[in-house]
């Protein structure tokens, strides 16, 4: 999803001069196409990401379309007072690219998990969470962001399946879509784990489950229309992501499921509020919290037998 | 009128500010102030008709808890009526009591939070060369602020990319929040540390307009450096009971305090 990020913003920078890409030392082997081609607009603000989003504000401060750069935690903890300061505050045209969701780097330690960003940024008045499932859907979130004004965050993960993204549906700022249609249940989810979903209700299927799959790429502002209708079609809704289950997407589409009064039952699954310890890949850690497709199909089966319990 | 009869008459503005308010940091505006007024009557190139005029010098206050002081010069500078100066820190007023841009013309960046003042210049100044405008871009910082990584993150970046049009200008009064500077957390050798980032260094007295003019007209200090001034100052500067008091970080004068300072203003006037 980082070349397709890159590439997009390449094509969109040579095409508009007030585009300028800022980094906090972070974009090794996929940032040196637009440092090569605009190195008037590429800034490496250094190992300082305070640095980083406060440079960013300043050229907003002056017209430009900023984009900014760089692994989650760094690109939205390190720095978050500076992101509701300088940015949100001021509603500046700055978006934020963090590389990494969930355990995309599983490896290399708690540290670098990205579980609790979309809580984060989701918290701050004015600023949009986008969380884009596959390369070609990252490329077409990225020409709407950039034409959206005010701050932006949108994290990019590692896709590994096959498309699962509508391609024939346009990118827009807010609206979810349905992948795959069922009656028996629903699943909403976003970003690249949004794959592992789609082989889960695949088993389900399997086994004479029908699942509803809606993609929902932007979590602020969520669209509600689209979980109002899902709760109208099924009795069951799960949402599904690889973040902690506390403010996230879960959280985004309970806050309008209780609102709206629907007659549902629904079942947030993700992370249960822990930093994981143990040490592996994405998939490996994905496993251990029931995101890869064999050991989500069997959750939500528990799931589904509690409810009916 | 001079600037010195100038910043007497903002002193006294701001001194009501802060008693109609009963707000904090007074000490921290007085401290400030004789640099904002040489700035804004005579160095920044700007004109409170075209606020956004993009060949405009921009200023930013870093310590946005000195709110009042940016704000009374606005105000005198004609960037908006002095009526609006009454509503400083009060219900449904127009005045936030951190610097807060949107409010008012004139004001180019929100701060309050300290340390974050810099790198916004820095942002400001790299889009200048961009756009191959002459403006400078000038960022007053707080002595305590220096205490903020933040602010070394842009120091090291803006000598990095050789910004001479940036200048920083530090209100040295030596008292932050919860004591004096050399207690709570040194800084010196202050001049040598901004030099050894990359920085051109001047020392003044911040509160002698001569000195402050005459080294604010020699910028650039040096080619191809930011320039920062150390401008040594005196918390609570021209009310004799305010000031280098640590507590006036926090009180606002009664009206027997207000009452003194302003005769004691006047009898200078």
């Amino acid at each position: 999803m980082r070349e397709a990020f890159i590439q997009t913003l390449l094509t969109l920078a040579q095409e508009r001069r007030d585009i300028f890409l800022v980094t906090g030392d972070m974009g090794f082997s996929v940032l040196e196409p637009f440092r090569d081609r605009i190195p008037e607009r590429f800034i490496n603000a250094g190992v300082a990401e305070q640095n980083m989003i406060g440079v960013a504000a300043g050229l907003a401060l002056t017209g430009k379309q900023v984009f900014v750069y760089s692994i989650i935690p760094f690109a939205c903890m390190r720095c978050f007072e500076q992101i509701r300061n300088d940015l949100c505050m001021p509603k500046l045209n700055v978006k934020i690219v963090g590389i990494g969701t969930g355990y995309h780097y599983g490896p290399a330690g708690t540290t670098h998990h990205a579980i609790e960003d979309v809580a984060l940024m989701r918290a701050l008045p004015g600023m949009k969470v986008i969380d884009p499932s596959t390369p070609q859907e990252a490329q077409e979130a990225l020409k709407a962001v950039a034409d959206e004004a005010g701050p932006v965050y949108i994290r990019l993960g590692k896709y590994q399946g096959d498309s699962v993204f509508n391609h024939a549906n346009k990118f827009v700022i807010g609206q979810a879509n349905i992948l795959e249609e069922g009656e028996d249940l629903a699943v909403i989810s976003s970003g690249s784990v949004v794959y592992n979903v789609h082989k889960a209700l695949q088993i389900l299927r399997g086994q004479g489950l029908r699942g509803r799959l809606i993609h929902m790429p932007t979590i602020k502002p969520i669209d509600e229309e689209m979980i109002r209708q899902t709760a109208k079609k099924t009795e069951v809704i799960f949402t599904v992501e690889e973040n902690n289950i506390i403010g996230a997407l879960g959280s985004a589409v309970a806050e309008v499921l209780a609102e709206g009064r629907c007659n549902v039952h629904f079942r947030r699954l993700g992370i249960g509020d822990v930093y994981e310890k143990a040490i592996g890949s994405q998939t490996f850690l994905q496993g251990k919290h029931g995101l890869t497709p064999e050991t989500l199909a069997k959750r939500i089966q528990e799931e589904l037998a509690s409810i009916i319990l | 009128m001079d600037l010195a009869q100038q910043a007497r008459q903002i002193r006294k503005k701001i001194l009501q500010m802060h008693h109609r308010a009963n707000s904090s940091h007074v000490g921290s505006a007085l401290s400030c102030l004789d640099l904002l007024v040489a700035l804004y009557f005579d160095i920044l190139k700007i004109d409170p008709q075209h606020p956004a005029a993009p060949e405009r010098d921009r200023f930013i206050l870093s310590k946005g808890h000195a709110a009042s002081a940016l704000y009374a010069t606005l105000a005198a500078k004609g960037f908006f009526s002095p009526a609006i100066l009454d509503g400083y820190c009060q219900d449904n007023g127009q005045l936030p009591g951190h610097v807060t841009r949107g409010y008012v013309s004139g004001v180019e960046a929100s701060t309050g939070s300290l340390g974050h003042g810099l790198a916004m210049g820095v942002g400001m100044a790299l889009a200048a060369r961009f756009d191959k405008l002459d403006y400078k871009t000038f960022v007053l910082l707080s002595d305590g602020e220096c205490d903020e990584g933040s602010t070394w993150e842009a120091a090291l970046l803006a000598a990095h990319k050789k910004l001479s049009n940036l200048v920083a200008i530090i209100d040295y009064n030596k008292i932050q929040s919860f004591g004096r500077t050399q207690d709570v957390i040194n800084l010196e050798p202050f001049k040598d540390k901004w030099a050894s980032f990359g920085w051109s260094v001047k020392e003044i007295n911040g509160h002698n307009f001569d000195e402050i003019r005459s080294t604010f007209k020699t910028i650039l200090f040096a080619p191809d450096k930011p320039s920062v001034v150390i401008a040594h100052t005196v918390k609570g500067k021209g009310v004799s009971f305010m000031e280098d008091k640590l507590e006036w970080h926090y009180k606002a004068p009664n009206r027997e305090q207000l009452e003194a300072a302003l005769k004691e203003l006047d009898a200078v006037l």
